[in-house]
């Protein structure tokens, strides 16, 4: 419950994405008193976790989660909620919309901002939200009219507080009932990132994660057209987590509309398309070091033997006169097939999902 | 040193997912207890004692194996 005693020290959920907003936003709170605690969403496309942890390259670079990275450099709890199922609505039907590509920003900001106010494990007990967003500074969701939209729709009104852009906003409950001081907030808009930059030189931040274009998966071209093919090959939009990592990984092929090849680009996307054998009819190289290969749709013979081939042109016998290739189908059955590696100028460009 | 009286097998859970497994069961455990976490993602290593330190609560094991990580966590 909220307090309304003006002594209790109050209480805010921060959305932590792990960037440096989210971060400049709840500490220039947290320095104003307030009992603050970190809240961080977990999408199933957020880019976060998963996927340093999948590609080889990437695991030496770069291995922790940046929201509780944030956490520990402010010195705040962080809540990390599972939000899988209840987003596959916000993906599915967004209200407002998608931003360039299937980016469902503006429902995103409403359901996060709803859910840190209602979610039964944060025990409904934040008396206001802050956020990292900054006027102008996302073309779709971070706009002057979208700004009342979120908080008006999310059910927070004028508990949704946003420190780094209050300034050209009206006044929050939180600052009218002194809760936090209006002067000690910000006023920055538009695109420009050197406001930002140089608050967090004032806080001693550095080494804060900086990703670009946006906080998830949905943002990125590649991955968006991944997703919408995945759609129209199955007829309907719908997906389930194991297709949401799997579009992550690999290389995605599709020859024909009934199915698709994810071919594993290195040892790591490999061992991580290792835990799906059972469920997908799958091909290795025999002769040759090569991918793992999982084949999703329903493949007639011919096509095993053109899937062989393409898995043969990824393999190390590329230049070979024929590799063999084992078909294993789910059931545990496997045959062994000798296949000529597809030319490079045989694959068909268009066959790449993605780009 | 307490032994776990709850486990966790989060084996196959990609990060976060081992983190949000853990952060769940504690929820439901009383101060003292101990979890013991087994996951296999090598996230887990940097994650669950960074959530561990965010949180207050005590890292008493935390253990590489041949084929996974296990965690003794108690709550504090
Ligand atoms: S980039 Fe993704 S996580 Fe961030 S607001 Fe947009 S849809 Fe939500």
């Amino acid at each position: 419950m909220r307090n309304e005693s003006a002594n209790v020290p109050k209480r805010a959920a921060a959305l932590i994405s792990g960037g440096l907003d989210s971060m400049l936003a709840a500490k220039v709170v947290l320095d104003q008193g307030v009992d603050v605690e970190g809240v961080n969403f977990f999408t199933g496309f957020c880019v976060e976790g998963h996927t340093h942890a999948i590609r080889k390259k990437d695991r030496s670079r770069q291995k922790r989660n940046n929201a509780l990275w944030v956490a520990e450099q402010l010195g705040i709890k962080l809540h990390i909620v599972d939000v899988i199922d209840e987003y596959k609505d916000i993906v599915l039907n967004p209200k407002h919309g998608y931003g360039a590509n299937l980016n469902p920003c503006l429902d995103c900001k409403i359901f996060m901002v709803n859910k840190a106010l209602t979610e039964d494990v944060l025990d409904r007990g934040f008396d206001f939200v802050i956020t990292g967003e900054v006027i102008g500074q996302r073309p779709k969701s971070q706009r002057a009219d979208t700004m009342p939209v979120i908080a008006r729709e999310s059910g927070a009104d004028d508990r949704l507080l946003r420190p780094l852009c209050a300034l050209n906003l009206p006044p929050t409950l939180p600052e009218r009932k002194g809760w936090v001081d209006r002067d000690k907030l910000f006023g920055f808009h538009g695109r420009d990132r050197k406001p930002q930059m140089a608050l967090a030189e004032s806080f001693g931040f550095s080494d804060y994660a900086q990703p670009a274009g946006g906080c998830c998966f949905l943002t990125d071209e590649r991955y968006a057209g991944k997703l919408a093919d995945l759609w129209e090959a199955r007829g309907e939009r719908d997906y389930d987590f194991d297709d949401i990592m799997l579009l992550k990984v690999g290389r995605h092929i599709r020859p024909a509309p009934h199915y698709k090849l994810i071919v594993g680009r290195e040892e790591g996307e490999n061992n991580f398309l290792s835990g799906y054998r059972r469920r997908f009819v799958h091909l290795d190289t025999v002769s040759h070091a090569g991918p793992l290969t999982l084949i999703d749709g329903e493949p007639t013979d011919a096509d095993l033997v053109l899937a062989a081939r393409i898995a043969a042109r990824y393999s190390q016998g590329r230049t070979a006169a024929a590799v063999s290739v084992n078909v294993h189908h789910p059931s545990g059955d496997s045959t062994e097939l000798q296949v000529e590696p597809m030319l490079p100028t045989d694959l068909e460009p268009a066959w790449h999902i993605g780009g | 040193m307490n032994g776990p009286t709850t486990r966790l097998d989060a084996r196959g859970l990609l990060c976060p997912l081992p983190v949000i497994r853990t952060q769940d069961k504690i929820r439901k455990l009383k101060i003292g207890d101990v979890l013991e976490v087994v996951a296999t993602d090598p996230g887990v290593l940097h994650d669950i004692p960074a959530w561990c330190r965010v949180h207050g609560h005590r890292l008493l094991v935390s253990e590489q194996r041949a084929d996974d990580f296990r965690f003794h966590i108690e709550v504090s």
